[in-house]
């Protein structure tokens, strides 16, 4: 068989007219177009609700997942974490099919708990819903009352739960809905008038970086404050390989998330990933609270470092002092290499924020800027950080924007480099620039969820990746008379 | 021999309008004619072959897969029952008020029916009867993908009866540019109201369709129905039996299926105007009490 009849294409438009379009995809009129549309979603820059509910339901200690809804949806969180972490993710899921459809999943949810209690032994069960049980509006409360009532799972087991449909809002919607349910359940009845256990409560937010927690904590060592991670999923998702499997890895200790509602103080470093449970927290904790952008380069990291000096009232240790001036001699090192030169950057709020922060610090542009699903005042305040800085001049913010829109925006207004999670890949190959994985899910590299990019080894870290990627391309592609030992 | 094509029916019309009572009763006028029926009940409360199989209520497809706790091991025998002249008689059921959703329940026994080859080549007919109130897509099913192409509206002169007929002819409407549903006619079953008969020829014309027959009021209907019995089989003789035989014959006769052209809401109040059912106010007293 000859490798012309071996490779057939799947569809019978001629060649000449998949050329025609080819080249028609990468113009002006063709984004016109793309832009018009309404409708349809290309290639979402984000998940849904119970994969966001999913990440927090895993970060604490003793803690099985519980999905109220369709074995599918249940797969694919778990294989999205499995292929970003390279860990497992146990979670149940009750797997309600046609029936359940149809009478509601309350038989799914009574026998799903019965059996995973009995299999697994979890100290806390948290239950969050995928569309199925939404759409048909299933009573979690009613049913996780009734399901305690007959006895099914003991009273005093913790059970918070959330509503996640996937129709609405996105991963970190799901997030924090399902952390503040969490805290609501393990904080009832503990808080005590007068009483302060000196400790911080730092919301590390939807961050698929485990580097980047476990770099929180070592700030707060450093600086000996002592505090509670909600929630912290680094060992959960990265507890090593020594030969032994174990269910329940890592995660905040329960007892300190019921003790975290008379901390000293708490601090979110994910504003949109934690709206409503700062709300929560800023009613019902006692202690100061704030909430600071994520630490991505030296300006934002600062902020945070002198937030929790002056919280706790603190000095800034000499070690985070020295490793400050490394992260600016790097800077400076680098700069020639990332100054000017212009990127595309998509992902999560929070993150986004963070790195148009990093690129304008670096004097790099941020050209093209996009959030999927999201509200007007997050497009304000990217608008107006981009105004901070020269560097930002000519750039633009989109929101409510796919990764298709992306492309159209690659190919017309070229950039020389992407920031984004693996769905960029694609668009990013066809504009022919690297693509700089930083966000959830990277799921083609290896030890990137490892690797901080937030504090000053963070920005020390993500210089090291972009200044040698065009280091490497400029060799590989430049003429020979050019080809310089030095660069 | 040609092919026999099979006529599948779809009877729509407000709650309460008399739906499950007119389908049953046409569908003993039809098998009467020597016709091969299925009825197919799309309603929770599982009232649409009561008539028919004499049986306060039939064992739903939903109520065994709640026994069974799934439909994969339903057997078509466990839910398919014959009545009166050997009409097949089915119906969907679902959960109970307030949890789950009716709507999926009908789908799945639908497709159950579908899968396990309930329509069978000797059937003349199919008849859906549905819940008054198309709420949601799963009580569209019936005229989704090529099922039932042809839709009756029960509706009497009652204001409401005819708001929902024009409703479900919009719903019609939406169906027939993706597929063959046509709406077939108006039943007008009779509440005894002023002009009922012109009033609903009327909007019968302006939905561009017929009133296909009139049923008129008459309480023979009740003295059967508490026998559990369609009046074609209680009291043959009835002159109201004679009515649902001839609805029956209309309809195997009836050629004429269009796409509807429903009404605007003002348009429709002119009509009411027209044959006064409603009474003209000044747009001033609209929201105003009775003495203010």
């Amino acid at each position: 068989m000859s490798a012309e009849t071996a490779v057939k294409f799947v569809t019978p438009t001629p060649e000449k007219e998949i050329e025609r379009v080819k080249k028609w995809i990468n113009t002006e009129d063709y984004k016109e177009k793309n832009f018009a549309r309404t409708s349809l979603v290309i290639n979402p820059a984000h998940a849904c609700q119970p994969l966001g509910a999913q990440m927090v339901a895993t970060a604490f200690e003793g803690s099985l997942p519980f999905v109220h809804g369709s074995q599918g949806c249940a797969s694919y969180f778990r294989s999205t974490f499995n292929r970003h972490y390279r860990e497992p993710a146990a979670a149940t899921c009750d797997a309600m099919t046609e029936d359940g459809a149809v009478f509601g999943g309350q038989n799914n949810l009574f026998e799903g708990l019965e059996n995973a209690y009995a299999l697994y032994k979890p100290k806390m069960m948290p239950v969050y819903t995928t569309c199925m049980p939404e759409v048909i509006g299933d009573d979690l409360t009613a049913f996780i009352r009734n399901a305690k009532q007959k006895g099914l799972i003991p009273e005093d087991l913790p059970t918070p739960y959330a509503n996640t449909p996937s129709f609405n809002g996105t991963h970190i919607h799901g997030y924090d809905v399902m952390l503040k349910s969490i805290l609501q359940d393990l904080t009832e009845g503990q808080s005590v008038e007068g009483k302060c256990t000196g400790k911080l409560n730092i919301i590390p937010g939807f961050d698929g970086n485990v580097g980047n927690l476990r770099e929180y904590k070592r700030i707060c060592d450093l600086m000996e404050i002592p505090y509670t991670m909600l929630a912290d999923t680094s060992d959960v998702f990265d507890s090593g390989c020594d030969g032994e499997y174990k269910l329940y890895a890592g995660g905040t200790k329960l007892e300190d998330a019921a003790e975290s509602i008379n901390g000293k103080a708490t601090v979110s470093l994910q504003k949109y990933a934690s709206t409503q449970t700062m709300k929560w927290i800023e009613s019902e904790f006692t202690g100061q609270k704030a909430v600071l952008p994520m630490p991505f380069g030296v300006k934002k990291t600062d902020e945070l470092i002198l937030k929790l000096a002056e919280l706790f009232d603190k000095p800034v240790p000499e070690q985070l002092k020295k490793e400050r001036a490394l992260a600016v001699d790097a800077m400076t090192d680098a700069h020639q290499y990332l100054h000017g030169k212009k990127f595309a950057v998509f992902g999560d709020p929070d993150y986004v924020i963070g790195i148009v922060s990093f690129l304008l610090e670096m004097g790099a542009r941020p050209w093209h800027v996009l959030v999927s699903r999201a509200t007007k005042k997050i497009k304000k305040e990217l608008d107006a950080l981009l105004e901070t800085s020269v560097y930002g001049e000519g750039c633009t913010a989109y929101i409510n924007k796919d990764l298709w829109h992306m492309r159209s925006l690659l190919v017309t207004d070229p950039v020389d480099g992407m920031i984004g999670d693996t769905h960029g890949k694609w668009a990013a190959r066809d504009a022919g620039i690297p693509l700089f994985r930083i966000g959830f899910p990277i799921i083609d590299r290896v030890n990137l969820h490892r690797t901080p990019v937030i504090g000053y080894q963070g920005a020390i870290n993500m210089l090291t990746m972009i200044a040698n990627k065009f280091l490497d391309i400029k060799d590989e592609t430049c003429e020979d008379q050019w080809f310089e030992m030095m660069r | 021999m040609a092919e026999k094509k099979m006529r599948q029916i779809a009877i729509y019309g407000k709650g309460g309008i008399g739906k499950s009572t007119t389908t049953q009763n046409t569908v003993a006028g039809l098998a009467s004619l020597g016709k091969k029926v299925m009825i197919v009940g799309c309603d929770p409360k599982a009232d649409s072959t009561r008539l028919i199989l004499h049986a306060k209520a039939q064992e739903t497809v939903m109520d065994k897969v709640r026994e069974l706790g799934t439909v994969e091991d339903l057997e078509l025998e466990d839910v398919l029952k014959y009545g009166y002249s050997g009409v097949k008689c089915v119906e969907s059921g679902g959960p109970e008020p307030g949890v789950g959703c009716a709507g999926r329940g009908v789908i799945t026994a639908i497709n159950f029916l579908e899968e396990e080859g309930a329509y069978t080549e000797d059937l003349d007919f199919v008849f859906y009867d549905v819940l008054g109130d198309v709420v949601c897509g799963g009580f569209a099913m019936p005229i989704r993908e090529n099922k039932a192409e042809e839709i009756y509206i029960v509706v009497s002169g009652e204001m409401m009866a005819m708001y929902a007929a024009n409703n479900i002819a919009k719903g019609i409407l939406k169906y027939s540019s993706s597929g063959n549903v046509r709406l077939a006619g108006l039943i007008c079953n009779s509440r005894n109201t002023d002009r009922e008969a012109d009033l609903i020829t009327a909007l019968a014309t302006r939905l561009g369709t017929q009133m296909i027959h009139f049923v008129p009021r008459d309480n023979q209907v009740q003295r059967a129905e508490l026998r559990r019995m369609t009046v074609i089989e209680y009291s043959p003789e009835h002159p109201q039996a004679n009515e649902y035989r001839e609805l029956a014959r209309k309809i195997f006769e009836n050629k004429m299926f269009v796409v509807p052209t429903p009404l605007e809401m003002d348009e429709l109040e002119e009509l009411l105007l027209e044959f006064g059912i409603m009474e003209l106010d000044d747009e001033e007293n609209v929201g105003k009490v009775e003495n203010a």
